[in-house]
C-alpha cells in the first residue's frame, strides 16, 4: 500500500493515462469531424475492430509496423465511405446503419482472426520512440516524451483538428452542413460531398484508432479488442461538446481514472476488481448528466438531406 | 451621353428581363401557361397570386432550379439558358427565400464567405470577407455587425443579411420571396425603404407577395397571376387592393366579414394573473388578465414569441402555469388535463396546424373526429363505428366547403386551406364555448381565408366567446370587437375596436406606445 504514493507509480499511472487516451482521441476526433457535418456514426467500434485486425496481420505477415499502419488507413476509409453510401446515398437512419456497420466489423475481423491466426500470438508493432532530449527531462519526459509515434500523433491531431474546422473552408463546409444543410446547399455547398469526406475522414482516424490498440499499445489482437471503445469515444464527442480540446480533456479524464484503476487492482488495493472496472463508466455517464445541454448539438445532427423536402 | 451602367456594388446593372411564353407542365398539372413576366432596373415589380397559381414555379425557372418547358428568357436583348442556380448568380440574380437559408451558428462573415472561393487558398478569408461587408453595408445603408452570430440578431436583421448574401455576390437582380411574412410592421417599413434605395440605384427586384396592403404601399408595377396563367399587369398607381384581390381569386371578394351587432354575454373565459415560463425555461407570460365574454372575438396583437404561443398552450392545458388561474364558464381549469378542458367546452385551432392540429397521415374523416372519437356515436364499448364516423364527415365537408375527392383522402393530400378548414369544421361543430384560433389563416389562400374569417364571424352570433391570435394586423381589425396588445409576455394594453387604427397597434406591439 504505501508503494502507491511512490513517484514511479505517479508516473506510471500518469504515462499510461496519456497512452490510454491515444485510441480514445483518434475515434473521437474522427467522430467529431461526421457529426460537426449533420452525421452520427455509431459503427466507429466496428470500424477499428476490422482497422485493428487487418493492420495486426499486416504486422504478423510483413512485419512492417508502418504497413500495418496504412492498411488501417485504408480498411478505416473504406468502412468510412460505406457508412456514407449507407446514411447519405441510400439515407437509411444513421443510428440503425452505424449498429449495422458496428456489427459487421465485430463479425468480419473475429471471422477473419478465427480462419487465418486462430489464437492471439504477440507481435513486434510501433516500439517506443523517446524524443531526444525532451524525454529526459525528469518526470515529464517519462510522461509525455517517451511514447510511441502513434500516441504522440494523437496528440498532435487535436490542434490540427481545431484549425481544420476553424480556420479552412473545409471546415466551414463542415459546420455548415451539421447545422443547415439547405442554406449550405443553396451557396452551392455540396452537402453530400462534404458529409462523405467527413465520413471518410472518420472512417480513417477509426482505423488509426483500431491500429494504435493492435499494432501500438497492446500488440496483440483477438476477439472484439476494443470492448465497446468506439462507444464511449461517441460519447466523448457529446461530453466535449464536438470541440476537439474538450474532446481531448474528455478523453484525459477517462484514461487517467482508467489507468488508476489498473495500477490500483496490480498494486493489490483492496477493492473488488469488478467494481474497479467499472470506475471509468460510471464517471462518463455521471460527466454526461451533468454535461447535458451545456452545449448545443449540431442543429441536423442524424438528419438525412435531401433537396427540397 | 451612355449611362453609368454599373451598380454601387460595383457589378453591371439589367436594365430589362423578360420572361416570354413560359410553360413549365409537372405531371397532371400546368404550373406555368404561356406567362409572360418582366422587371426593370428600378423597379420594384410585385408578383402576386394565391398558393399554387405558379409564382415559386415562374421564379425558380428564373433562378436555375427548374427549366422552362417553353418559353425564352431574355436579359437585355440576349436569350439565356439557365441551368443552374450558379448560373442564376453569375447573370446577376440573387434570390432570398422565405425561410432565411442562414446558419445560426456562424458569424455574419461566415455565411456570407460560405460557398464562395477563397482568396487563401484553402484557408478562409474571412478578413477580406469583413472589409467588403463593411463598404456594402456603408454602400446600402445596411446596418449589419460582420462579426455577430446570427443567432443574436433579429429577424430584420438576419434579412439584411441575405440581401447582403445576394449583393456579395454580385446581384443586380432580386427575387423576393414572400419577405416580411415575419417582420414587423416597422420592420417592413425599414425593409422596403432599403428595397426602395435599392431600386433607385439600379436595382431590378422582384417582390412575390399575397400581401396586398404592402404590395399598394410599396411597389411600382403588379403582375398577377391565376392558375398558372396571366391574371393582370398594371401600374400599382393604377389599381386598388379590391381589384387585385379579385383579380387573384376571379371572382368578387369581401375581404372584411359583415359582423352583425351581437349582444355580449356573460364571461366565458376569464384569466387572472397567469404567468407561465416558456420552453427554455424564461418567463413567457407575466401576469396576463384576460375576459372574454360570449358573443364577442378578442383579437391578440403582438409579433410571433411575445408569449401568444405560450398563453394559447395554458388555455389548452399543454403548459403548466407557474401562477395565477384559468376559468371557463366560471370553473377553474387551471389544473385540468387537456381533456378535461375540452370537455369544459374548449376549441383550440392551432398556430402549428400541421404538427399540433392534425395528424397528417390520417384522413379527413379521423381527423375530423379527433377529439370525440372515443365518445358516442363514434365509438361504442371501445369499437369505432366507422359508417356514423363517415357519414357525419361527409356532412361536414360539405358544410364547410372542403374541397376533397374523398372524405377518406388522407388530409396531408389536401391544400393549406382546405386542411384549416377541416380543423375549423372539427373544432366549430362541437359549438364550444371558448375558441381560440392561432394564426387561423396563415399561409392560406385569400379565397379561403375570406371563407374561414367568415366562419369565426358566424360563430360568434352563436354565443362562443373567441380569442384570435394574429400577426396578421388587418385580420385583426377585421374581425376583432377588442384588441390585446401583446408584448414581452405582458398585455399592454385593450383597445376597443373603435379606438383602434393600424398605426397605433403597430406602435404597441413593438412596446413603443
Amino acid at each position: 500500500m504505501q508503494d502507491f504514493l511512490d513517484w514511479t507509480v505517479v508516473i506510471g499511472i500518469l504515462s499510461s493515462g496519456i497512452r490510454l487516451a491515444t485510441p480514445y482521441l483518434y475515434a473521437a476526433i474522427g467522430e467529431t469531424f461526421g457529426q460537426r457535418s449533420g452525421v452520427l456514426n455509431l459503427g466507429v467500434d466496428g470500424i477499428m475492430l476490422l482497422a485493428a485486425f487487418s493492420s495486426y496481420f499486416t504486422v504478423l505477415t510483413l512485419g512492417s509496423p508502418w504497413l500495418g499502419l496504412l492498411v488501417a488507413i485504408l480498411v478505416g476509409g473504406l468502412m468510412g465511405i460505406a457508412m456514407g453510401f449507407i446514411s447519405i446515398t441510400l439515407q437509411a437512419e444513421q443510428g440503425i446503419s452505424g449498429i449495422g456497420v458496428y456489427l459487421f466489423g465485430l463479425g468480419l475481423s473475429d471471422l477473419l482472426f478465427q480462419k487465418f491466426v486462430g489464437t492471439a500470438k504477440a507481435i513486434s508493432g510501433f516500439k517506443e520512440f523517446p524524443i531526444p532530449l525532451l524525454s529526459k527531462i525528469p518526470f515529464f519526459g517519462d510522461i509525455f516524451f517517451s511514447q510511441s509515434v502513434l500516441v504522440y500523433g494523437a496528440y498532435l491531431l487535436i490542434p490540427l483538428a481545431w484549425f481544420i474546422l476553424n480556420k479552412t473552408t473545409f471546415g466551414l463546409n463542415i459546420r455548415a452542413v451539421g447545422e443547415n444543410p439547405e442554406a449550405a446547399d443553396s451557396l452551392g455547398v455540396s452537402v453530400q460531398k462534404t458529409r462523405y469526406l467527413t465520413l471518410t475522414l472518420g472512417g480513417i482516424l477509426a482505423g488509426i484508432a483500431g491500429a494504435s490498440l493492435s499494432i501500438a499499445l497492446l500488440n496483440v489482437f483477438q476477439q472484439n479488442l476494443t470492448n465497446g471503445m468506439g462507444f464511449i469515444a461517441v460519447a466523448l464527442v457529446y461530453f466535449g461538446g464536438w470541440r476537439p480540446f474538450y474532446v481531448l480533456l474528455g478523453s484525459l479524464i477517462f484514461s487517467f481514472v482508467n489507468a488508476l484503476q489498473v495500477w490500483m487492482q496490480v498494486l493489490g488495493v483492496p477493492i473488488p476488481s469488478d467494481i474497479a472496472v467499472m470506475m471509468p463508466y460510471v464517471l462518463t455517464i455521471v460527466v454526461l448528466i451533468f454535461s447535458a445541454g451545456r452545449v448545443r448539438p449540431p442543429a441536423a445532427l442524424t438528419k438525412t438531406y435531401e433537396r427540397g423536402s | 451621353m451612355a449611362i453609368a451602367k454599373l451598380l454601387p456594388s460595383g457589378h453591371p446593372r439589367i436594365d430589362h428581363m423578360e420572361m416570354r411564353h413560359i410553360s413549365k407542365r409537372f405531371p397532371g398539372v400546368i404550373a406555368n401557361d404561356r406567362v409572360n413576366f418582366d422587371v426593370r432596373a428600378g423597379e420594384i415589380h410585385a408578383l402576386l397570386g394565391e398558393n399554387g397559381a405558379g409564382k415559386s414555379t415562374l421564379m425558380r425557372q428564373l433562378y436555375g432550379l427548374y427549366q422552362p418547358d417553353e418559353g425564352e428568357i431574355i436579359f437585355d436583348g440576349q436569350g439565356k439558358t439557365i441551368l443552374s442556380p450558379n448560373d442564376a448568380i453569375k447573370l446577376g440574380i440573387g434570390m432570398i427565400h422565405q425561410h432565411f437559408m442562414l446558419v445560426n451558428s456562424l458569424t455574419v462573415a461566415e455565411n456570407v464567405a460560405l460557398g464562395l472561393k477563397s482568396s487563401k487558398g484553402f484557408l478562409t478569408d474571412l478578413d477580406v470577407v469583413v472589409k467588403r461587408i463593411e463598404e456594402l453595408t456603408k454602400l446600402y445603408g445596411l446596418k449589419v455587425d460582420p462579426h455577430a452570430y446570427i443567432w443574436q440578431l433579429s429577424v430584420g436583421e438576419q434579412q439584411r443579411v441575405e440581401i447582403i448574401k445576394a449583393l456579395y455576390r454580385g446581384a443586380a437582380l432580386l427575387i423576393l420571396d414572400e419577405p416580411t411574412a415575419v417582420l414587423t410592421p416597422q420592420e417592413v417599413n425599414e425593409f422596403f425603404a432599403i428595397l426602395g434605395q435599392m431600386a433607385s440605384e439600379g436595382h431590378a427586384l422582384i417582390f412575390i407577395s399575397h400581401k396586398l396592403g404592402e404590395v399598394m404601399d410599396f411597389t411600382h408595377r403588379v403582375t398577377v397571376l391565376r392558375d398558372g396563367k396571366n391574371a393582370g399587369e398594371t401600374l400599382t398607381k393604377d389599381t386598388s387592393k379590391t381589384e387585385l384581390a379579385e383579380m387573384m381569386v376571379g371572382r368578387q371578394l369581401k375581404l372584411v366579414p359583415d359582423k352583425a351587432p351581437v349582444k355580449v354575454g356573460q364571461a366565458r373565459l376569464m384569466l387572472k394573473n397567469v404567468s407561465a415560463l416558456s420552453d427554455r425555461g424564461l418567463p413567457a407570460l407575466k401576469q396576463v388578465s384576460l375576459e372574454l365574454r360570449a358573443g364577442e372575438i378578442l383579437g391578440l396583437a403582438g409579433v410571433s414569441g411575445n408569449g401568444q404561443l405560450e398563453l394559447a398552450e395554458v388555455i389548452a392545458g399543454l403548459r403548466p402555469l407557474s401562477a395565477g388561474q384559468v376559468l371557463i364558464d366560471g370553473q377553474d381549469i387551471s389544473r385540468k388535463s387537456p381533456a378535461q378542458i375540452i370537455e369544459r367546452g374548449l376549441s383550440y385551432i392551432p398556430e402549428e396546424r400541421n404538427r399540433d392540429g392534425m395528424i397528417k397521415d390520417f384522413n379527413i374523416a379521423e381527423n375530423l373526429i379527433l377529439r370525440e372519437n372515443n365518445k358516442a356515436p363514434y365509438a361504442k364499448n371501445g369499437l369505432l363505428n366507422f359508417s356514423v364516423i363517415t357519414k357525419t364527415a361527409q356532412t361536414l365537408v360539405q358544410q364547410f366547403t372542403v374541397k376533397t375527392p374523398s372524405v377518406e383522402t388522407p388530409i396531408k393530400n389536401l391544400s393549406g386551406g382546405n386542411a384549416q378548414k377541416v380543423i375549423l369544421a372539427r373544432e366549430l361543430s362541437r359549438n364550444p364555448s371558448v375558441l381560440i384560433a392561432a394564426q387561423p389563416t396563415r399561409g392560406v389562400d385569400i379565397g379561403a381565408s375570406e371563407y374561414l374569417r367568415d366562419q369565426i364571424v358566424r360563430q360568434r352570433e352563436k354565443g362562443t366567446a373567441t380569442l384570435l391570435i394574429s400577426e396578421d394586423l388587418d385580420e385583426i381589425l377585421a374581425l376583432s370587437d377588442r384588441i390585446a396588445i401583446i408584448f414581452h409576455g405582458e398585455i399592454m394594453g385593450i383597445l376597443a375596436r373603435e379606438e383602434a387604427s393600424l398605426e397605433r397597434i403597430g406602435l404597441m406591439i413593438a412596446g413603443e406606445a
